[in-house]
């Protein structure tokens, strides 16, 4: 009995010993979240109710709803984050299924011309489209050449550019969860199925296709919400017209020479994107996503 | 260790005393070619001619001086500005009004200088158009920027409402002069907005710099733009196929602001009183586009005829412009820019 005793104080001991231990190797990484999210992020709910005047006003959320200009920039928002990460799909996912068939080391060399863009400066890439899809850019000046069609198609400065734009910069960030995901399938499944009579679209849809779900769940959401703060490429792509919040904010700031005319936007977009992580997690693991999709 | 400590310390205070008695101004301005000529032009001369010791720093605009003014560390005594953030940051307390007995503004335009900011340079929102596409005929005014039946081709324009909606009344047939009292309440600033909405279709692109309305025209993106007259003389001499008028255009000019609190608040006011004289007004020409806010500045023999021609300022250029009411972006900037972007988004 004394033993046992002895033995539970010295295991509650060790216990707390260990805890300390894990507290003090986490603390310096928890000082960085705390110093770097948690007090910016309270400090910017706090100035977006500050006034123009210096005194607590409800005056930035006001002007929000007063306005229709806000609620369609936001409409925009969500409809671009919410296309790029349709279009990403739909030419990821197949891309991705094609590397996950390659023998290992073919796939390996695929993947890296995948990561190749995030080489390249953002701001480059998006300039670069701008060159290509131009009034007398290369695509309309080559398509013009070989009579594909007589007057310059307007593919940027729009809608579409924003879109061609995007979908290229976000691309990565689909395949490469989707194609974790894939690789993972046991193929025996496959050979199964096979064995028990399906043909190779049945085993496909029945069998790979749910397995392959949370990895396109997980690059889907990832996609979206980068997609929400996206700035450089609808603000050189857009021509103007496209206006998303991370636009707006920046115009506030200048416009307004106040930060809290900024800050509510910015508290605003916060919480529709965490209200959207919300609804995600209401129908999909969030956790078992982010542990690669098993 | 501890002696050289207060050997350094000693140095730096009598390091500061020393400096304290010499004068010197920290100057913030934008950086790149303007502020290159702004040196080359004014700071440099200006500072040998008087012995006031200048550093030269760059700034992000109001936004800062906002935020040192409100901390209480300012450290800048003369920033750049536009004319129409200046007057703003003016109302809003954040600035020290010049005094003009010290600055001598007698032959100044009237209306480059205000309360709390002196012109330094002048320059104008033009109309520009692409001379390959328009061969025959050029607009001449706004109305023609506005007549895609007789100048058929796409337009781009600005993204923001400073210098959008004076063009737009003067299209729809109000006299320049009536421009302002027109646009002094909500229904003149939405009947200029709704002149806009009829030219959107043809609105290819909306700018939102000047580099990129320069690009624009370089590109033969688009036919016409509305633009500042510097970038499309850069643009011209790349090469761009671009030409543009002084008619009707709006005279706007950049200036110098004196932050509240600003530590040589009395030295800044004797720099920009040395900096607006005509004696090195007239060489900024020289180095960019952009004219003198000192009429005297055409009258000392280092503006040629044919330099002066091409300048926003020149007397007969001025003639033909309609200058940019500041009290009018004081009053209505943030309400009309929130009416323009709901016509934008629409």
């Amino acid at each position: 009995m004394s033993d046992m005793s002895i033995n539970a104080s010295g295991l509650r001991r060790d216990e707390t010993m260990e805890r300390m231990r894990l507290l003090g190797l986490s603390s310096p990484a928890l000082i960085l979240v705390l110093v770097i999210m948690v007090i910016p992020v309270g400090w910017l709910f706090y100035v977006s109710f500050i006034g123009a005047d210096g005194q607590f006003s409800l005056e930035n959320y006001e002007r929000m709803i007063k306005r229709k200009s806000y609620m369609r920039i936001f409409y925009t928002t969500f409809q671009i984050s919410l296309l790029t990460t349709g279009l990403c799909i739909l030419i990821g996912y197949p891309l991705a299924y094609f590397m996950s068939q390659l023998p290992q080391r073919i796939a390996n060399l695929c993947l890296i011309t995948v990561l190749l863009p995030f080489w390249t400066s953002l701001l480059v890439r998006t300039y670069a489209w701008l060159v290509l899809l131009q009034k007398r850019g290369l695509v309309n000046d080559w398509a013009m050449s070989l009579g594909l069609w007589d007057e310059p198609i307007k593919m940027v400065h729009n809608m579409t550019g924003t879109l061609i734009g995007m979908v290229h910069i976000m691309l990565p960030f689909l395949i490469l969860p989707v194609y974790g995901a894939m690789r993972a399938i046991d193929r025996d499944y496959l050979k199964a199925a096979a064995n028990l009579g399906a043909s190779p679209r049945r085993a496909f849809w029945t069998v790979f296709f749910p397995l392959s779900t949370p990895g396109v769940f997980a690059g889907a959401l990832m996609v979206f919400v980068l997609c929400l703060g996206f700035f450089v490429t609808p603000a050189v792509l857009g021509g103007g017209k496209v206006i998303m919040v991370s636009m707006k904010i920046v115009s506030n700031i200048e416009l307004f020479v106040n930060w809290g005319a900024a800050s509510a936007l910015g508290v605003v977009l916060m919480l529709l994107t965490v209200a959207v992580l919300w609804i995600a997690s209401r129908f999909l693991n969030l956790e078992k996503m982010a542990g690669g999709g098993h | 260790m501890k002696t050289s400590i207060g050997l350094t310390l000693a140095a730096t205070l009598l390091a500061s005393t020393a400096l304290a008695q010499d004068k010197q101004v920290t100057i913030a301005s934008w950086g790149g070619s303007y502020q290159e000529a702004q040196s080359k032009a004014l700071f440099q001369p200006a500072a040998e001619a008087t012995g006031i010791a200048v550093k030269e720093e760059t700034y992000g605009g109001m936004s800062d001086v906002r935020l040192q003014v409100s901390s209480g560390a300012v450290t800048l005594d003369i920033v750049a500005s536009g004319s129409g953030s200046a007057a703003r940051a003016g109302a809003e307390g954040l600035l020290e009004p010049l005094d003009y007995d010290v600055i001598d503004v007698s032959s100044f335009y009237p209306t480059l200088k205000s309360e709390f900011c002196v012109g330094g340079d002048v320059f104008s929102t033009v109309y520009a158009w692409n001379t390959d596409t328009y061969t025959d005929a050029a607009p001449q005014s706004w109305a023609d920027f506005w007549d895609v039946e007789t100048f058929p081709g796409s337009r781009a324009y600005r993204g923001k409402v400073a210098g959008a909606l004076e063009p737009a009344l003067m299209a729809d047939g109000v006299a320049p002069e009536d421009v302002y009292s027109v646009l002094d309440s909500e229904d003149g600033i939405e009947r200029a907005i709704n002149k806009i909405r009829e030219l959107k279709p043809n609105i290819a692109v909306f700018w939102s710099s000047g580099a990129q309305h320069a690009q624009l025209m370089k590109d033969g993106e688009v036919d016409m733009t509305t633009g500042w007259n510097g970038r499309f003389d850069n643009a011209a001499k790349d090469g761009a196929k671009v030409a543009y008028s002084f008619n009707q255009a709006l005279l706007d000019y950049d200036c110098f602001a004196i932050p509240k609190g600003a530590p040589n608040r009395d030295t800044a006011m004797e720099f920009l009183a040395e900096i607006s004289k005509a004696e090195y007004q007239d060489d900024l020409p020289k180095y960019i586009t952009y004219g003198p806010t000192n009429k005297a500045a055409y009258d000392t023999g280092v503006i040629s005829a044919e330099v002066a021609a091409g300048l926003p300022s020149s007397p007969e250029n001025a003639a033909l412009q309609l200058p940019i009411s500041l009290e009018w972006y004081a009053k209505w900037e943030t309400i009309a820019d929130e009416m323009y972007q709901e016509m934008l988004t629409e």
